[in-house]
């Protein structure tokens, strides 16, 4: 229970610290890039809603402390202002209806990345010294060194418009009635496959080597050769005892690694006009969109941090040294 | 990339042994030199780029989209220019980028995973507050909204990957030099009154170099890796010639939908050559410092239960 308060406090902290950032970055970068966000888009806007997007970044003459509070007040109550390329929607509006698309594309990616790169990963420790152990890591290391974007191109380029497999972008058909029908599912599925696949491939030999490194230390300790010693099969030696004991540095990485997927997830994104947060961001930067900009970021952040914390909680059910602690 | 790093701790007496055959170990072993004659290759060509195309790279030099033949080696893009100009010029940005980014990284994971060690107590809790927030923070969102914010420019660049590229750095060199601290030659140390800077630097840090190693080169892959992405997304400098702004141009160009794959695949090839070729040598610098991840030499005497 102390070990979860614990994290908590961090997450928290940290989250805190995004907001600050968030705050602070339009406050202190020289050029003063909201004035000119202003200038351009003034004669859109209501006098009350142009008042309330310079309080929220930080043009007004209230002191410095008094804004601060008054942002994290905004931010808590998730007040983030209305968005400027997509006038006048919310921004916590445009948030919520993409949000989905990067989960749907970032979960996908990172649960089949990472469980057969585990699966790989204990095979090849296994049986060290086989084609599957010799051969593999280099090419999936080799594949992992490709630029995200560049792969997710090559793959459109191939896929999509030589030999014209899968769409090449959006998420589902233009004019299609979002449903759930069979036709509208087949046609998210065939619009998730290449991008979910450019970034299995990429993340793929990270999660592989990492396992079979770990498990490599594991093989070699005495309740493995207890284990045989017992006569037990060998296909339950390495599950159970071997793969179980050095699952634990994996269970780390998967937090980690989503956020590692949703910063891979953006570019991926971008490539495939794919409708998720980071396709917003980019555009919300191109626009000059800086509500919406910090609105993305802080969305983001908040992901990555719950989805740690979610990590924290199973390692203590896995962990009995945490536990105990 | 997840790398567990297990290395065996390096005691004061051996450190200078340990590391002649860590440089033999390295020059013995086929990964750390093909990694090693990749990044020779890539640099003389980007030293070698004034005078193998004296002309201004992005200057239009033939016809639109031509595809790659005896006078344009590797064809033109959308706008004319010659590929192969641009790929080889776009080398010099993007290595000194990488290992500018790299260096200023590792160099400041250094000084947060020493000060850290050595510290310990209030100091250490700070500064690892410091760092796992930074960790957690999602990267590239991190490093759009930045480069958004800050005026476009190689030095926002550089400035933006470093402060987003440290973390990770120092967390592992922390964890390294915590288990150095512990050692007796430190206490030693302390106990005969010497310096904290001179511990830290003279004592500690020598003792962890291979580890060093390995994270410069992690960071460097990340600092080009990330570099190209930020430029791909139009966030760089654009009026530079680099793989990440060559990429950038090729799909503001629609070099994809017109077919014209010989924009894109050269930078693109290059930056995942650079990166294996690096991460060839952080494998083998894994390998050498850590025997359990070497080769078997002889498949007959495996360790168990490799073969039932």
């Amino acid at each position: 229970m102390r070990f979860i308060l614990r994290r908590l406090g961090f997450y928290l902290i940290a989250f805190w610290a995004s907001i600050t950032l968030n705050f602070l970055l339009p406050r202190f970068m020289p050029g003063d890039p909201v004035s000119r966000m202003f200038a351009r888009t003034q004669d859109r806007m209501q006098p009350e809603q142009l008042e309330a997007l310079r309080k929220l970044l930080g043009v007004d003459d209230r002191p410095i402390w008094e804004q601060y509070a008054g942002y994290l007040q905004n931010i808590l109550t998730g007040q983030m202002g209305v968005s400027i390329t997509r006038f006048p929607t919310p921004v916590t509006e445009v948030i919520s209806s993409q949000i989905g698309w990067t989960l749907l594309l970032g979960g996908t990616a990172l649960v089949i990345a990472a469980v057969v790169g585990n699966l790989l990963g204990i095979l090849a420790a296994w049986r060290r010294g086989s084609a599957l152990d010799s051969a593999l890591p280099p090419v999936l290391v080799f594949i992992g060194s490709f630029p995200y974007f560049w792969l997710a191109m090559g793959a459109l380029y191939l896929f999509g418009v030589v030999l014209g497999w899968f769409p090449i972008r959006h998420a589902f058909t233009d004019g299609l009635e979002p449903a759930f029908t069979a036709e509208f599912i087949g046609d998210v599925g065939a619009h998730l496959v290449l991008p979910a696949l450019t970034i299995v491939l990429v993340s793929i030999g990270g999660w592989m080597l990492g396992m079979r490194n770990t498990m490599i230390a594991t093989n070699s300790e005495d309740y493995i050769t207890m284990a045989e010693a017992k006569g037990l099969r060998p296909g339950r030696i390495m599950l159970r005892y071997a793969a179980r004991n050095a699952m634990l540095p994996s269970v780390t990485s998967f937090g980690m690694g989503l956020g590692f997927v949703v910063g891979g997830a953006l570019l991926t994104e971008v490539v495939f006009a794919y409708p998720g947060v980071g396709y917003q961001l980019l555009n919300a930067v191109q626009g000059l969109d800086y509500p919406l900009m910090q609105g993305l970021f802080l969305t983001i952040t908040a992901a990555v941090l719950l989805a740690n914390f979610l990590v924290d909680i199973l390692y203590v059910r896995l962990d009995p040294r945490v536990r105990s602690n | 990339m997840t790398s567990v790093i297990l290395q065996q701790p390096t005691e004061a007496k051996a450190a200078r042994k340990t590391n002649r055959g860590f440089i033999h170990g390295l020059i013995t072993n086929k990964k750390a030199m093909t990694g090693m004659a990749i990044m020779l290759v890539f640099i003389v060509l980007a030293l070698a780029a004034p005078v193998l195309f004296p002309d201004d790279p992005s200057r239009i030099t033939g016809m639109a989209s031509l595809e790659p033949d005896s006078e344009h080696w590797l064809g033109t893009t959308a706008k004319g220019q010659d590929v192969l100009a641009l790929t080889i010029h776009g080398a010099r940005s993007s290595l000194l980028v990488g290992l500018t980014v790299g260096f200023a990284s590792t160099f400041i994971g250094i000084l947060v995973g020493l000060a850290s060690a050595y510290f310990g107590k209030f100091i250490d809790e700070a500064l690892s507050l410091l760092t796992n927030v930074f960790l957690l923070l999602p990267g590239l969102p991190l490093l759009v909204i930045l480069a958004a914010f800050l005026p476009p420019g190689l030095g926002t660049v550089i400035l933006v990957l470093t402060v987003t590229g440290w973390a990770g750095s120092a967390r592992v060199l922390r964890a390294q030099a915590l288990s150095i601290r512990s050692k007796d030659f430190v206490a030693a140390a302390v106990v005969s009154g010497e310096r904290a800077g001179r511990i830290m630097f003279r004592e500690i840090l020598p003792n962890m170099a291979s580890i060093v190693m390995g994270t410069l080169l992690a960071c460097v892959i990340y600092g080009i890796g990330a570099q190209a992405g930020l430029e791909f997304l139009g966030l760089g400098d654009v009026s530079t010639v680099s793989w990440g702004n060559n990429l950038f141009w090729a799909g503001n160009e629609g070099a994809l939908l017109t077919g014209s794959w010989w924009v894109f695949i050269p930078s693109g090839l290059c930056i995942a050559l650079v990166a294996f070729a690096l991460a060839l040598i952080n494998y083998a610098v894994d390998e050498v410092t850590n025997p359990r991840l070497r080769k078997i030499r002889k498949p007959a005497t495996t360790e168990r239960g490799a073969a039932q």
